[in-house]
């Protein structure tokens, strides 16, 4: 049994609280078994790593010879091309400016912002339909709020019609479960499940792409597929694995940040108490929750270009290297007293972003609702309360978040 | 004075006196009150303004999307000082430990910060300098009246020099489509900061937004018009520029002036001190209660061969005043050396500059990611087989890496693989800087001096 650390680390009776595993992994900076990946878990050897232009994202560096779960991840970019997250410079560079044009600054600085009266207008329904449902005893703030929100928001931003949703939502969570490592799961099946799932997405988005050439709107998609700025235009393909990208990661990442955030606020009521008499103290609060309980846990898809040091040991050239952000959060060199949940620390470059070249694309838009969920749902929830600690998590060992929230309060403010 | 209480008397009643009211005097005040100084605390400012950001002023504040007043800097925390503005420093007398002010008035120091920076280098001719139209930019008001002649739309702006300043105001004038022409004594621009091969592609830079670039020429005159304002300039090739607005960007001279004859070791070069930023006096021996900080300071770098550095970078200014500030108020051995590892960035043309180490100490240069023509890039400079410095254009978050490299002596020509490498990046070229002793605009580092532990220490001689 070459891999324990490995399964250990998705083992889902560590999903709740992966923390403790953590820990105990810090004491070996780097880990490595047999021929699998080597597992990084200290705060500066990831941050380094992650600004280390010997590290390649793109799979296709990978040398073939280890016993990686996350390998045949790769295998399953047949049906769409790799998009920028699996990609190195200068490819990376021009696929990501290509959807940042759009997107944020310098050609769009006002873009995130400008959204901000639309997200408030979707957190305000939400909140207003758990109001008028009148059963307060039991809210799932996962299927009631936290995953429809950032749904929406991706929708719009990308011009897909809300009504598909349920259909691509099938296809997202296929797509995310295949990046779960489990090394126990027949590879081929999970393959191909997460191969048919590309495969119709990219089928549904391409239609979306060639309607929105023969008819631009204002949304991204529109803009992605008629792109014809300095660099250029995007390809069909590229178009459609950029915007599939987005769609993911809007569907699987955010829904998780409010999720987690409202879990960590109901079990720290001061926190919460002060963040319902002052919404600006939710800033501070999302960093500090980016960092003491981060969406996305781990990168597990990096490559050594060249045979490397990392703290004291050879990483040889063509090595799998699985990044745990999470533990490097709770690194005690880098963080006082790491395991406190506290908005008000000064010092916080968290690692739940990433960050280097890859780092979170959406990360303003994320904050942004991020930000506005916990501060609206302080704001308008009386006396909530958790109904089940730890509630239930999702499989997913990289993108971490509980399947449900189940909650109780007395009533929604108006 | 360890062990005495002179120290826990200081940082109870103490007076600390900061001559130079910009971003390093700002920075220490603040450390100074973060870690619990009590006394009395003086902040001497030649300007009437309180602390203002000057890297703006050749950026938004040219384009008109930020005004000048408006570059205030954010403030850390309170720290309840007497503010003297809109007076100079005029002298210091070690011995009485006082300083002068241009008013006549006197202050009195028990540790003085002399954070005095560096002022534009004005045009050598006084009557040609003073002709309407001509500009320097370094202060507010600079900015300010600099952004007032480009919006009244002039015929053609001329920028005397082609280092980081004089590049982005170019920028700035092209952005706001006016005729510009730069004339640059070196070969290229920035070729005093980053050598001839970055020089180059900034030559592309300029030369494809429109700029009229003129290289390896020297402005000889200026010429007004009955008016008395500037109409031409001269070129030593032989040319004639018209030009309505001409801004003199030759680099900086340290403030160091008001230091004449106080014994102090100031002169043209700025004011040397140890790592632990206590100035040196003329003998060469350094003082136990006068700290020097930010660009007017020159201080020995133990990365860099002990060579004192002087480094007009707006990041050196906040870590070695923070530095000062901290071993001010601390007993010797608690004291800690300003180990900043140069970094700076320039934003012209569109491209976000930056950079770590020291550039002009590389011999040799190897693109490791990137290519130099789509102009994003990252380039490493080697000496004597090592990593020295590196830079990067519109490539900035690889930049933690590479001065990881140099932080640890990495082994140049680079020995690995890295993303992006094509093939003009496999073997290095050299750096191609120019002849130090030819001046050119003044690169934003220059390298003096020997190690401390040098018994053949000189220094200039303060007179100007």
């Amino acid at each position: 049994m070459s891999q324990a650390i490995l399964r250990e680390i998705i083992d889902y009776a560590h999903r709740a609280d992966p923390y403790p595993l953590y820990e105990e992994l810090r004491k070996t900076p780097v880990s490595h078994e047999g021929d699998g990946p080597y597992v990084i878990s200290t705060y500066y050897e990831i941050q380094s790593l992650l600004h280390d232009p010997r590290i390649s994202s793109d799979a296709r560096n990978l040398k073939r010879t280890g016993d990686d779960p996350l390998g045949q991840g790769a295998e399953e970019e047949t049906a769409l091309p790799p998009s920028f997250l699996r990609l190195d410079p200068p490819d990376h560079d021009r696929l990501r400016r290509m959807t940042n044009r759009p997107f944020g600054p310098p050609h769009s600085p006002h873009k995130v912002h400008d959204m901000l009266g639309e997200l408030d207008g979707i957190v305000t329904g939400l909140i207003d339909r758990i109001a008028a449902t009148g059963s307060f005893g039991h809210v799932d703030l996962v299927d009631q709020f936290a995953y429809p929100f950032p749904v929406s928001v991706i929708c719009r931003l990308l011009g897909v019609p809300p009504e598909d949703e349920p259909r691509f939502h099938v296809w997202a969570e296929a797509i995310a479960a295949s990046l779960d490592p489990d090394p126990d799961a027949d590879p081929s099946e999970r393959g191909k499940n997460s191969a048919d799932a590309r495969m119709e997405l990219g089928m549904y988005l391409a239609g979306l792409i060639e309607e929105r050439r023969r008819n631009p709107g204002d949304d991204m998609l529109s803009q992605l597929a008629n792109a014809d700025g300095p660099d250029g235009s995007m390809t069909t393909m590229e178009a459609l694995s950029t915007s599939a990208l987005l769609l993911i990661a809007g569907h699987e990442t955010t829904v998780n940040l409010i999720t987690n955030g409202m879990l960590t606020l109901l079990r720290h009521p001061d926190v919460l108490a002060r963040l319902r008499e002052d919404p600006a103290l939710s800033v501070p609060i999302v960093e500090e929750l980016l960092r003491f309980e981060p969406p996305v846990q781990l990168i597990p898809h990096r490559t050594t270009l060249a045979d490397i040091e990392v703290a004291g040991v050879s990483i040889p050239k063509g090595a799998s290297l699985w990044l745990i952000l999470a533990s490097g959060n709770r690194d005690p060199k880098r963080f006082p007293d790491p395991d406190r949940f506290d908005p008000d620390r000064e010092d916080i470059q968290h690692l739940g972003l990433g960050s280097g070249i890859h780092s979170c694309f959406g990360a303003p838009l994320a904050r942004q609702e991020a930000q506005l969920a916990l501060s609206e749902l302080a704001r308008r929830l009386e006396n909530p309360r958790l109904l089940q600690d730890p509630p239930p998590y999702r499989q997913n060992a990289v993108l971490r978040g509980p399947r449900h929230l189940p909650i109780a309060c007395d009533g929604v403010r108006p | 004075m360890s062990g005495d209480g002179t120290l826990e008397h200081l940082r109870r009643d103490g007076r600390i006196v900061v001559v130079g009211a910009s971003l390093a005097g700002l920075r220490a005040a603040e450390t100074m009150r973060e870690k619990g100084f009590a006394g009395s605390l003086t902040m001497i400012g030649d300007e009437p303004y309180e602390p203002y950001d000057r890297p703006p002023l050749s950026k938004q504040v040219l384009l008109g999307k930020a005004t000048a007043e408006h570059t205030a800097l954010p403030r850390r925390r309170e720290i309840d000082a007497e503010w003297r503005l809109g007076v100079p420093a005029t002298g210091l007398d070690m011995a009485a430990r006082r300083v002068r002010l241009g008013n006549g008035d006197e202050v009195e120091y028990d540790r003085l910060l002399i954070a005095t920076g560096v002022r534009a280098r004005p045009w050598p001719n006084e009557e040609e300098g003073a002709l309407g139209g001509v500009f320097v930019l370094r202060t507010r008001d600079d900015g300010a009246a600099l952004e007032r002649a480009l919006s009244a739309g002039p015929r053609r702006v001329l920028v005397i020099g082609a280092g980081f300043t004089g590049s982005e105001i170019a920028s700035a004038c092209r952005e706001r489509g006016l005729p510009v022409t730069v004339a640059e004594r070196g070969a290229a621009p920035l070729v005093g900061a980053l050598g001839g091969v970055i020089g180059e592609v900034a030559a592309g830079m300029h030369r494809e937004n429109g700029v009229d670039l003129r290289t390896g020429v020297m402005v000889t005159g200026l010429e007004g018009d009955p008016s008395g304002r500037v109409r031409a300039a001269h070129l030593s090739d032989g040319e004639t520029i018209e030009a309505d607005v001409v801004v003199v960007s030759l680099g900086a001279q340290r403030n160091t002036e008001w230091l004449s004859g106080s014994g102090l070791g100031a002169g043209p070069r700025g004011i040397a001190c140890d790592a632990g930023c206590r100035a040196f006096d003329v003998r060469g021996i350094v003082t136990d209660d006068i700290f020097v900080a930010g660009d007017v300071a020159r201080s020995p770098h133990a990365l860099f061969g002990y060579q004192f550095l002087s480094l007009e970078h707006w990041g050196n200014a906040v870590a070695q005043a923070e530095t000062a500030a901290h071993n001010m108020l601390s007993e010797s051995v608690d004291r800690l050396p300003h180990l900043w590892v140069p970094g700076f960035w320039s934003s012209q043309f569109g491209v976000n500059i930056k950079s770590v180490g020291v550039p002009p100490m590389g011999t040799e240069i190897m693109i490791t990611q990137g290519s130099r023509d789509e102009r994003r890039f990252a380039a490493v400079y080697g000496y004597q087989g090592r990593v020295i410095a590196a830079v990067t254009f519109d490539n900035c978050r690889w930049l933690p890496f590479y001065q990881r490299q140099i932080e640890t002596g990495a082994p140049f020509p680079v020995p690995f693989e890295t993303v992006d490498r094509r093939p003009e990046g496999h073997k290095p070229m050299s750096a191609d800087f120019p002849d130090p002793s030819v001046p050119t605009h003044g690169p934003t580092i220059t390298l003096s001096g020997y190690s401390p532990a040098d018994r053949k220490m000189t220094f200039i001689p303060a007179h100007h």
